[in-house]
């Protein structure tokens, strides 16, 4: 895999407190979400309804944000960072 | 009971069925597919070429989704529609009998016709079964030759190139998707494809198509004023799309580029409705029917005729145009208006009469003012500028603001107390946006969604 390709140029920021949140206009299913999860929480089948990830056994690891190539993810707490 | 038949089992097909199983809980629904892989996500194809998704996570549902709906599925293609029998033929003359029918063909790619195209290792990428040849057939170390300029000619040579292929990319015009981005952003765009060893050529025609025992081994083309011939493998083509109407056409329904439809989605059949792709749908502000090649609106559109198939009376309001696409490892958001000017060269659409996958021909409309900001080398902003409302926007890179100018531009947010200072030369357009947008929220609730 190239590394360009990878860089999906979101910032892996760690925070502390915030639930992933979708936005699921920019959803298109592709499912990367869900197998990138460490301990297999069905991420897109939230990305699907629109619904927070509430789950109290998510890591807020957040590596379904970063992979997901179209941007439907964040923490909802995250904070304004510059453009 | 009524008897619902659904032609298509793509995004727009699966909606409707959702719809009508939610609204008739007795009817039956038939669904009939030429795509033995069922539902799938069609865009994350990209991504199992890349090899970032395995190919069965690309099937959101499980069995006891689909068993849920309780329809009767069958794979095999539709042949003929009778609307005045209100009878449809599969292939091997079986007959099937419809009170409503949706035709969900969605669109399938354009071929040119140039010489040696239907030798083994010509490649498109409409659907599973095409992905998985082009996996066969991709070959580390190998050359490949991707022609086309918009979203999935992208895809095609990001996939090839994570393969391991040596990947050349014929480029008609003098950049890349010169129609939705703008000069800067088409060459950030190529800088980062030369930068992971792509081979961008443009200016460049494929005239022939060159085989061996069949098989690819070379092309022939025109580049410039030069001849350029190369040796290769595999040759991947995405100039466009069609929309499938052929069905609809035979039977004898109202169609252009893709099926008239109304704002019902019906046909000029009235038990007859279409959604998805293949939809040509009559645009109310302007009267102009448009076609779409998006999965959200594919969604929505099955969601409506769906619902107006089993007795409801909904209206498909066409919503701002709206996309987001990942090239060249940037993820772009694309919402409104944004065409940059009138293309110096033929764009592939010109040429074809089609659209481009992941397009909307609203895009292409002329702005009032257009203010771009880079930062960090491939964080782009481009705004379009009326005096009280942004009609449009691109945001590349990174997307902590299109969040807030999704909503600035859906809502028609009154932006008047910032217009001279988006307008200003070198304006800091991503500072001005995040104040704007802080100043209209709780502080708590500034960059969620909603
Ligand atoms: C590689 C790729 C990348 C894409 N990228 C994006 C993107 O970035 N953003 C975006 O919004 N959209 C994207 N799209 C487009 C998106 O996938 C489509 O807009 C969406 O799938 C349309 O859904 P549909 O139901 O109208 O048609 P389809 O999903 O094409 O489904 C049509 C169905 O009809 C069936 N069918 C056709 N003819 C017959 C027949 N005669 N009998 C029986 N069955 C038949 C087919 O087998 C298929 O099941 C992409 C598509 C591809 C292929």
């Amino acid at each position: 895999m190239l590394e360009l390709f990878r860089d999906t140029t979101i910032k892996h920021a760690v925070l502390a407190a915030g639930q992933v949140t979708p936005d699921s206009s920019r959803c298109v299913q592709c499912g990367i979400c869900s197998y990138n999860c460490p301990i297999g929480i069905d991420v897109r089948a939230h990305a699907l309804r629109g619904a927070p990830v509430q789950e109290n056994r998510c890591l807020t690891c957040g590596e379904c944000i970063l992979r997901c190539p179209r941007g439907v993810l964040r923490f909802e707490s995250a904070l304004p960072e510059r453009l | 009971m009524r008897r619902y038949v659904i032609i298509g089992s793509g995004a727009a097909g699966l909606a409707a069925a959702e719809t009508i199983r939610r609204k008739d809980a007795s009817g039956t629904i038939i669904l009939l597919t030429g795509d033995r892989h069922g539902y799938y996500s069609r865009p994350g194809l990209a991504y199992y070429l890349t090899g970032e998704v395995p190919e069965k996570q690309l099937f959101p549902y499980d069995r006891n989704h689909i068993r849920n709906l309780n329809l009767l599925w069958e794979q095999s293609a539709v042949v003929r529609v009778h609307p005045a029998e209100h009878q449809l033929y599969l292939e091997g003359a079986k007959r099937v009998d419809y009170d409503r029918l949706l035709i969900a063909t969605g669109a399938t790619a354009i071929l040119p016709d140039t010489p040696g195209i239907s030798l083994e290792g010509v490649v498109k990428l409409d659907n599973m079964e095409d992905a998985r040849h082009i996996l066969r057939l991709a070959r580390r170390g190998a050359t490949a030759v991707v022609v086309g300029g918009g979203i999935t000619a992208l895809e095609l040579v990001e996939g090839l190139a994570a393969r391991g292929m040596k990947v050349h990319y014929f480029l008609r015009g003098d950049r890349y998707w010169s129609n939705v981005l703008d000069e800067e952003e088409s060459r950030l765009v190529e800088n980062r494809l030369t930068h992971e060893g792509v081979v961008l050529h443009h200016h460049t025609n494929l005239i022939e198509i060159l085989g061996r025992g069949g098989r690819v081994s070379a092309v022939q083309a025109q580049e410039g004023d030069r001849d350029l011939r190369l040796n290769c493998s595999l040759v991947a083509v995405a100039i466009g799309i069609r929309p499938r109407k052929n069905l609809a056409a035979q039977a004898g329904l109202e169609n252009a580029r893709g099926i008239l439809c109304n704002e019902a989605l019906q046909t000029s059949h009235p038990d007859i409705y279409t959604a998805g792709d293949v939809a040509e749908v009559i645009d109310p502000v302007s009267g102009k029917p448009v076609l779409d090649s998006l999965w959200g609106p594919a969604v929505q559109m099955g969601k409506v005729a769906g619902g107006n198939m089993a007795g409801a009376n909904l209206i498909y309001r066409k919503e701002i145009p709206f996309n987001v696409t990942r090239i060249a490892g940037l993820i772009t958001t694309i919402i409104g208006q944004v065409g940059s000017e009138p293309a110096k060269t033929p764009s592939e659409n010109d040429l074809t009469g089609a659209i481009m996958r992941g397009d909307s021909e609203i895009w292409r409309q002329y702005p009032d003012a257009v203010v771009t900001q880079t930062v960090g080398g491939h964080n782009r902003l481009r705004l379009y500028v009326r005096q009280a409302t942004l009609a449009g926007a691109l945001v590349m890179g990174d997307q902590q603001l299109s969040g807030p100018i999704q909503r600035i531009v859906r809502e028609k947010l009154d932006i008047r107390s910032i217009h001279n200072m988006l307008i200003a030369p070198n304006a800091p357009l991503s500072d001005i946006i995040t104040q704007f947008w802080r100043e209209r929220q709780p502080a708590h609730a500034a960059f969620g969604f909603v």
